[in-house]
């Protein structure tokens, strides 16, 4: 694999070069917002690829709580399984489907909810044991370094357009906001903690702030409501080849954090493996 | 089932018990809720017309203040002299410790913000202009929100350095949904404006949500070493 | 408060292979050892070597990082109805009396009622009625309550660590006396101590640790660490 990755990085930049061309010069200007609203491809990737790390980082933490005991692991596969099954049919079902926001097709919807259980297996097969608890720790901090640069985006973009640098209501960005602070609070847990079980206490810690998450994102939802608040980023349809274009980043911008992650796992792993072996000399040399 | 219930609330009874014996931290307790209130209303004018507005913020505010004081205490006894581990080596389940401590904290929190209201009403003349019955339930479920997650939270920072500092950090985050919810609850009944059923409702999921996921994880972090 | 009767040939307690790492630190390294029911073992040895962690591996207090824990037959967080651990830290509260203290924890094991607690308390030379609370006890008295303590549950198994440190000779001999009779009732008991004379007379069998290893075992107590030759029983070869 170690050839590889020279390989991939040289793709990558060349990738994020040719995103960026297309993002900065080739995409058509915007009607209202003028070439300012070009930070959306920065932005908007930034944001999808912070939200997958995170949700990475959830599977994990599950699968590593849930491997301490045979009864809760099976458990746990079964309700992985009942969603991809009830996510595959519901969507389909007439009566759900009414009930679908406007302009989402029930097989994206349906792909999108499949890809958990799809998640949650492909996770679990691939990184048994204590590479759980890695692939937990360096999605988390490579999420919060692209969340951080959504919350520093955003209000950059805000204020040119919108005239203002933050609404307390806009829920998309008070949402990442929340996010960003548990997962910086994880990070803090993690650096803090002397417990010899300090990564199953991060993987509770994960498990709740995912719970926090869809009630974050419906108190300010209802919020909004009662007070009505600037919408921040626009809402609505978008230009298809904007849309291809800001398509073309995210992709960049997965690899690029794919290519970051794997640095960061194979360095944790191997940090990890030395401390072993330094373990594993003190229980076989001379006492301390 | 009725076993888990009979040690809580022989544990409940224990840890009141202490708490009245030396009332040193209750009385603390109680004079910083007063100074609380009262560095507030020399922070924000009481008088203004538009202090109905931010009031439900500074009553949570505060009360979220006094909360996270008492919950850095609540495993303070068992810590010294090493009494969890008396606690962890026992057959007795670990909920029971757990509901024990936030029922206790939940009371005690509740204290505090009993003492602090009349404070607040007088300091800021609060008049309530929407259904005042509808501030138990958001207190109620507001405090029994910051309650129910900070015991657990302290229970975890308890294998941490700079204990008391970690609370906070790993509370704040998680409660915002919850904080939003008193918040705008309170204001909303106060102001009139609004109704607060969904912030209700909105509390109660959070409660039990919570709730749920503390009392399945405790054992976890209270056998971690 | 426990049910069969242990037959006295089969290992109660048994580790194989036991390591429990802090980090880069090895506390154990390697513990591998079998102990027979009904008997009160010495566990010596110098600071470091390991002592306490065995203790609280055997109570479940410290999780292994390697190796099995076997106690009758089950992990021990399965037996703890039959374990009674004593540390150098009371587990009491200081702010109740002993009474207090005793009647709370009775109620982790399900007991109720308070003949047990005063028997236990009476038990270990203590008065039950004494209203003091445990913070203002003298250290040997603060022993002997967290010694009530341990065996409030009547376990099949004791965990005590370093139960005579800082503890005046009278009020040791007398929690000797009272290890001896549990002792005698069929009891295993584990001694963590650094005062082994005390022991001499009472203890079956004496265990030296040493860097995360036991490296002797014998029934006659000498003051080094015995060698090959020394009488009793063949210390268990060490691992390379």
């Amino acid at each position: 694999m170690k050839r590889a990755f020279p390989i991939l990085a040289v793709l990558t930049a060349c990738l994020l070069i040719y995103a960026g061309y297309q993002a900065l010069i080739v995409a058509p200007t915007d009607a209202l917002q003028g070439d300012v609203y070009r930070i959306i491809y920065y932005h908007v990737p930034s944001a999808w690829t912070a939200f997958l790390l995170f949700f990475i980082n959830f599977i994990a933490s599950v699968q590593y709580l849930v491997r301490a005991k045979p009864s809760t692991k099976r458990a746990a596969n079964w309700i992985a399984l009942a969603i991809g099954i009830v996510g595959l049919v519901a969507p389909f079902i007439p009566v759900v489907a009414q009930q679908l926001p406007a302009g989402m097709r029930p097989s994206a919807i349906a792909t999108t909810i499949v890809l958990i259980p799809a998640f949650y297996f492909a996770i679990g097969k691939w990184f048994p044991g204590q590479a759980l608890d890695v692939l937990a720790v360096t999605s988390a901090e490579v999420g919060v370094v692209f969340c951080t640069v959504v919350l520093v985006t955003g209000p950059i973009w805000a204020r040119p357009v919108w005239g203002i640098w933050w609404a307390p209501g806009d829920i998309r960005l008070t949402s990442t906001l929340v996010l960003w602070l548990i997962y910086v609070s994880y990070l803090m847990l993690r650096r803090f903690s002397h417990s010899a079980q300090t990564h199953m206490l991060a993987a509770a810690l994960a498990v709740f702030g995912a719970l926090d998450v869809p009630l974050v994102y419906f108190s300010i939802w209802f919020f909004r409501t009662q007070h009505p608040q600037p919408v921040i980023g626009g809402g609505g349809s978008i230009d298809p080849r904007m849309l291809q274009v800001l398509l073309l980043n995210w992709l960049a911008f997965l690899c690029f954090a794919f290519l970051v992650c794997w640095s960061r796992y194979r360095l944790e792993r191997l940090h990890r493996e030395v401390e072993e072996a330094q373990a594993l000399e003190s229980l076989n040399g001379v006492p301390q | 089932m009725s076993s888990l219930w009979r040690l809580t609330l022989a544990t409940l009874a224990k840890d009141i018990r202490l708490e009245w014996r030396s009332k040193d931290a209750l009385n603390a307790m109680l004079f910083f809720s007063l100074l609380v209130v009262v560095i507030f209303s020399f922070s924000f004018d009481p008088l203004a017309e538009e202090s109905r507005h931010i009031v439900g913020g500074l009553v949570w505010v505060a009360f979220l203040f006094a909360a996270v004081v008492a919950l850095n205490q609540t495993w303070a006894r068992e810590l010294r002299n090493q009494v969890l581990d008396a606690y962890r080596v026992s057959p007795a389940p670990a909920n029971a410790l757990f509901l024990a401590k936030v029922l206790g904290n939940f009371i005690f929190v509740s204290l505090l913000e009993a003492l602090m209201t009349p404070l607040f009403v007088v300091f800021y003349n609060l008049h309530v202009l929407g259904p005042a019955w509808q501030l138990i339930p958001v207190g109620l479920l507001g405090t029994w929100a910051l309650v129910v997650n900070g015991t657990f939270f302290a229970a975890m920072s308890v294998r941490t350095r700079s204990r008391e500092l970690m609370l906070p950090l790993l509370l704040f985050p998680i409660s915002i949904p919850a904080v939003l919810g008193m918040v705008a609850g309170t204001t909303a009944i106060l102001t009139g404006n609004n109704p607060a059923h969904f912030y209700i409702v909105l509390l109660l999921t959070y409660d039990v949500v919570f709730t749920t996921a503390c009392l399945a994880l405790f054992e976890t972090v209270l056998q971690a070493e | 408060m426990t049910g069969l009767p242990i037959p006295s040939r089969l290992p109660i307690v048994s580790v194989s292979n036991l390591i429990k790492q802090f980090g880069r630190f090895a506390a154990l390294r390697g513990v591998t050892a079998e102990f027979t029911a009904g008997k009160l073992y010495a566990i010596l040895g110098d600071n470091g070597a390991g002592k306490t962690t065995l203790l609280r591996t055997l109570a479940g207090l410290a999780h292994p990082t390697r190796g099995q824990v076997s106690i009758l037959g089950a992990s021990p967080r399965a037996a703890c109805r039959d374990i009674g651990y004593m540390a150098h830290p009371s587990l009491l509260y200081d702010e109740m009396s002993g009474m207090e203290n005793l009647r709370y924890f009775a109620r982790l094991y399900g007991i109720s009622g308070d003949e047990r607690c005063q028997a236990v308390i009476r038990a270990v030379g203590l008065d039950p009625a004494l209203a003091r609370p445990v913070g203002q006890y003298s250290q040997g008295m603060r022993q002997r309550m967290s010694l009530a303590r341990a065996i409030l549950h009547d376990p099949q198994i004791l965990l005590l660590d370093e139960p005579f440190s800082n503890v005046d000779v009278h009020s040791a001999g007398e929690m000797v006396d009272l290890l001896k009779r549990v002792r005698d009732s069929g009891k295993t008991v584990f001694v963590v101590t650094h005062q082994a004379s005390l022991l001499t007379a009472t203890a079956d069998e004496f265990i030296w640790m040493q860097a995360g290893k036991i490296v002797a075992r014998s029934t006659h107590f000498s003051p080094a660490h015995p060698s090959a030759e020394s009488s009793g029983q063949q210390p268990p070869p060490e691992a390379p």
